[in-house]
């Protein structure tokens, strides 16, 4: 769609909030338009109507953007830790002043609702931010000091260029988690948004640019994955790819990257198993199990989408669950200050995840709550799907075994640890797993066998900046938060310098 | 001695700037009087004037200090988010440099040194704390595989209730290399400042208030050594003490230490750094560290480049350009932007190194320039070179703390080595060169805790430091740093079979 829109507008929040929405893309510190003309229409979730449009990039505005960070990491190499940090620490602080705006206007572009959600997410940008500014100056490479003929050391080198891919369920977030490490190691970015929620992060180029990094460390680009992501991986003047959305495009951009072989790390999708013991606390569980589904509208890599109930308090369990998903888990619009589940970001996935309940149906489970698009009033108008629970699922069903992202949840029966561990792996994914008991060693040694990067025990998505986060098998590779997401953005070089072995 | 001491005075700076100076004892974020309202007097070393008086502490103040500080311990500071000690470690380094010319003057009237000295330990100030900052929520510990019979994880817990006795040649630096690690592992402290320079600290504890941190947390007083002091070394509720000055004290408080609790112990003491000049150094710049290795802060540093050993193929053009250097450093009024060595700390520190300078001369030692006081008003010392000095005279085993070096001639390097580690100190050594294989050999090879090349007197907040020998006991900044502040639990959880 090639309209003439211009680089920067005027918007009005549905709460009343101004702001000027940028819709260019961010190259070298300012706004230009893709080369192409090309654009893309942000959709608001609870209306079906278009937010704004912004500029597309194509693979001759990747070029671009990867030349501007070329350019830019010859000089951004030889700033120091300490002054990295510092600029870090600026961001976050800025970004801190306009934590209310942030959060409306993340609300407004991806459905989620504003005081249940996108507050919190924003104030968990700001301290990501933090947590890596303090580690920009504490890089350290080893000495290793075996060989007293040699002086032998590492240095953990930024990567160079990164290009990295987020998806659109935790838009702002994504970016945090993406950025703060890369640019506390010394890289420079070139970031490519999910074409459904562009507008947060292009207002929040702005700050990166008032707290004065230099021109070109980082890059926003809106765009396709088809078009600005294949390219972006698949890039020969980029040094690694970042990526977070689903397993089958994780794929290819893995395969994308072979081209100049460059680091890949992956967040992909996920059926995290949540595994309720007869010994559990159950209401606890209930309640950890709801935030483990029901939280963003179902739309999280680590949901906690199936859960194993133990025969002996299974109906017990989907008893509490039920009403307290009812009690709990209002459906509302994103400006709605009691609504905790808003709509899914997308038409595409709203029909997707209905499609999923209606094989469901046909695999032959049993719906013991919701199951239906939400057409109360003006709910009808957007893609809000009921909390939707399944019970009487079988190992080898489609909603048993697919990611579905959306707030349906399948609960099944175990009767030994063997079996439900078994059920545990038996899927492609091994993101997260949760499991509900009193006993220490069952737990330890359940999360020891249970596949997964993740295993919360007595909780549910209880993630945290200082911890990683990542998946096994089909979940991904690498890890994000924590001094491990900062490692998966350096490289270490071997220094040796002979101190006497002379030929 | 006076009830009648205010515990703020107004204080007109050189500059003309008139700031607040608290004078009281800082406990519980409040500034109180000793129990015994007996105060001191506060001297500037460049004019021998009184500038104020402060309030003393004795052993019943310290108690009082430690109760606070134990409190804070046991509330939530230590426990609870420690991302709350990063932003309140950061606000405190951004308020250090909002208020950095009032500091560095401050810093210059209390203890005598040049402007351009206490603007440098302003910024490095507030670079440290900012350091500091970051590791508050990085500490960790590991979990170890033992086999499926086990669950075995370390945590690194915060000692608790900490005493610091600080010294006078860094008063504001030095507080900082204290609090900063205290702070960032969520220990409490009870500092204490040196009595000829209690002036900065108490004007920092104001930003500590402003900064957030908790009452309680930091406690600062001023008082002597033999009370204060030996009261915070001796106290029974007070898991660790760190000290910074003289080897002699440092003895003294490890005793103290040991015969009232066995408090953990981590000392900085005193040094007689060799400065190491070989044949292929670069003339220019290698004088430049000379300079800075033994005349900046009037010479008044632990790891002060106090003998210099020069190669003899350079040694007649390095010992001139040397005395050459010397001659033309500005010496006296702190506060003239051009002055690079102000004062001397105080007349007992004046009276030690000039009688340093006279023992040298007795012992045969050749005057190469200075030698002498300058003026005779404020506690000025020429900058002093000897030369023709052997191994065992006075002035090149003692530490003498003042602008007075030695200079001796080397042939080989392992001659060289040898000389550097003959000394019961250990804080660092300073190696000039071109050749990087003797750079590193040499460094691998003397027995100090930090060595500089082709440097000198030059610090970063990541990178540690601390003496080999009798220059003490642990590491001051870097990673190292948290490892004074906290100790080690194992737990080993063992699993049903």
């Amino acid at each position: 769609m090639t309209v003439s829109v211009p680089v920067e507008y005027e918007v009005t929040l549905p709460d009343g909030k101004k702001f000027e929405q940028p819709a260019g893309l961010f190259i070298n510190n300012e706004f230009v338009k893709s080369v192409s003309g090309k654009t893309i229409d942000s959709i608001n979730p609870a209306t079906g109507e278009v937010n704004g449009s912004v500029y597309a990039a194509e693979a001759e505005d990747v070029d671009i953007a990867v030349d501007a960070a070329r350019t830019a990491f010859k000089s951004w190499k030889k700033v120091s830790g300490v002054d990295r940090g510092k600029l870090l620490f600026k961001f976050a602080d800025e970004f801190e002043k306009q934590q209310a705006l942030l959060s409306s206007i993340e609300a407004w572009d991806s459905g989620k609702t504003k005081d249940q959600n996108a507050i919190y997410d924003v104030e968990e940008c700001i301290a990501v931010f933090r947590y890596y500014a303090g580690w920009a100056d504490k890089i350290q490479g080893k000495l290793i000091q075996n060989d007293a003929k040699k002086l032998a050391y590492t240095v953990h080198e930024p990567f160079g260029v990164c290009g990295q891919i987020i998806p659109w369920n935790y838009p702002l977030l994504m970016a945090a988690w993406k950025l703060a490490p890369a640019l506390a190691a010394g890289n420079v970015v070139v970031l490519k948004t999910s074409e459904l929620t562009p507008l947060s992060l292009l207002y929040v180029a702005k700050i990166f640019k008032k707290v004065g990094f230099p021109p070109g460390v980082v890059n926003i680009l809106s765009g396709y994955g088809a078009t600005a992501g294949k390219s972006l991986a698949s890039h020969l003047g980029v040094d690694k790819i970042a990526f977070t959305g689903s397993t089958a495009t994780g794929k290819l951009i893995q395969q994308a990257a072979s081209a100049n072989l460059k680091a890949v790390t992956l967040e992909c999708g996920g059926k995290s198993p949540l595994i309720v013991r007869s010994d559990a606390d159950i209401e606890q569980a209930v309640k950890w199990a709801a935030i483990g589904i029901m939280s963003n509208q179902g739309q999280i890599c680590t949901s906690t989408s199936r859960i194993y109930v133990h025969e002996d308090i299974h109906d017990e369990f989907v008893e509490q669950y039920k009403a307290h998903v009812i009690a709990d888990y209002k459906q509302g619009e994103m400006f709605d200050g009691d609504a905790v589940v808003g709509p899914q970001v997308s038409k595409v996935q709203h029909d997707k995840i209905l499609n999923y309940i209606s094989i469901g149906k046909e695999e032959g489970a049993k719906i013991v709550l919701g199951g239906e698009k939400n057409t109360d009033g003006a709910l009808s108008k957007g893609y809000f799907i009921k909390p939707t629970i399944f019970t009487e699922v079988q190992p080898h069903m489609r909603i048993v075994n697919e990611e579905i992202f959306g707030p349906v949840v399948v609960v099944g029966k175990f009767k030994t640890d063997e079996e439900v561990v078994k059920y545990a792996n038996s899927t492609q994914y091994g993101l997260g797993a949760a499991i509900f008991t009193k006993d220490i060693t069952v737990a330890h040694n359940m999360a020891s066998d249970i596949e997964a990067g993740m295993v919360w025990i007595n909780s549910s998505n209880d993630s945290d900046i200082h911890i990683p986060f990542g998946g096994v098998k089909l979940s991904g590779v690498g890890r994000e938060l924590g001094e491990y997401g900062l490692s998966m953005y350096t490289q270490a070089k071997a220094v040796h310098v002979n101190l006497g072995t002379r030929l | 001695m006076s009830k009648a001491l205010p515990l703020s005075v107004p204080i007109t700076l050189p500059n003309g700037i008139i700031y607040e100076q608290p004078t009281g004892l800082f406990i519980n974020n409040e500034f109180v009087y000793p129990k015994q309202h007996k105060t001191f007097a506060v001297l500037s070393p460049s004019t021998e004037e009184e500038i104020t008086q402060v309030y003393e502490a004795f052993k019943e103040d310290v108690d009082t200090a430690v109760d606070a500080a134990n409190a804070a311990f046991h509330s939530k500071w230590s426990t609870s988010d420690p991302s709350t000690r990063t932003r309140v470690l950061y606000k405190l380094a951004d308020l250090v440099e909002e208020n950095a010319e009032t500091l560095a003057y401050i810093e210059a009237l209390d203890n005598g040194k040049s402007l351009q000295c206490s603007r440098g330990d302003v910024a490095l100030t507030a670079a440290y704390f900012r350091s500091c900052a970051g590791w508050a929520d990085k500490i960790k510990g590991s979990v170890i595989e033992t086999g499926d019979t086990h669950f075995n994880y370390t945590r690194r817990e915060p000692i608790g209730v900490c005493g610091q006795i600080i010294p006078w040649n860094f008063p504001l630096l030095m507080a900082s290399w204290k609090l900063g690690p205290v702070l960032a592992t969520g220990c409490t402290t009870v500092l204490k400042t040196a009595e000829s320079t209690p002036l900065s600290a108490l004007f920092l504890a104001t930003l500590i208030k402003k900064a957030g941190v908790p009452a309680g947390v930091v406690n600062v007083i001023s008082g002597f050594g033999p009370t204060a002091g030996a009261a915070v070394a001796s106290h029974p509720k007070i898991k660790k003490v760190a000290f910074t000055g003289s080897t002699n004290i440092g003895r003294v408080i490890m005793k103290a230490a040991a015969d009232s609790n066995l408090k953990k112990v981590t000392l900085e003491l005193g040094g007689k750094s060799p400065n190491i000049v070989f044949n292929d150094a670069d003339v220019k710049s290698t004088i430049q560290h000379l300079v800075t290795g033994i005349f900046y802060n009037t010479g008044e540093v632990c790891c002060a480049g106090s003998r210099i050993y020069v190669q003899s193929g350079i040694y007649n053009d390095i010992v001139a350009e040397f005395k050459r250097a010397a001659e033309t450093l500005k010496i006296g009024n702190p506060f003239d932007e051009e002055t690079f060595m102000g004062a001397q700390a105080s007349q007992q520190q004046l009276d030690k190194i000039l009688r340093y300078i006279d023992l040298g001369k007795k012992e045969g030692a050749t005057v190469i320039t200075g030698g002498e006081r300058l003026g005779s008003k404020g506690y000025f010392v020429k900058p002093t070179i000897f030369g023709d000095v052997r191994e065992d005279h006075q002035i090149v085993r003692d530490e003498i703390f003042g602008p007075v070096v030695t200079i001796t001639k080397f042939e080989t390097i392992e001659e060289v080595i040898a000389l550097a580690n003959n000394s019961d100190y250990g804080l660092a050594a300073g190696v000039h060169t071109d050749d990087l294989n003797k750079a590193i050999t040499v460094a691998n090879k003397i027995n100090s805790g930090t060595i500089w090349v082709n440097t000198y007197n030059d610090f970063h907040p990541m990178v540690p430091f601390g003496g080999y020998s009798q220059s003490g006991i642990g590491r001051e900044m870097g990673e190292e740093a948290l490892d004074n502040y906290t100790q080690v639990k194992a737990v080993r959880i063992g699993l049903k079979q």
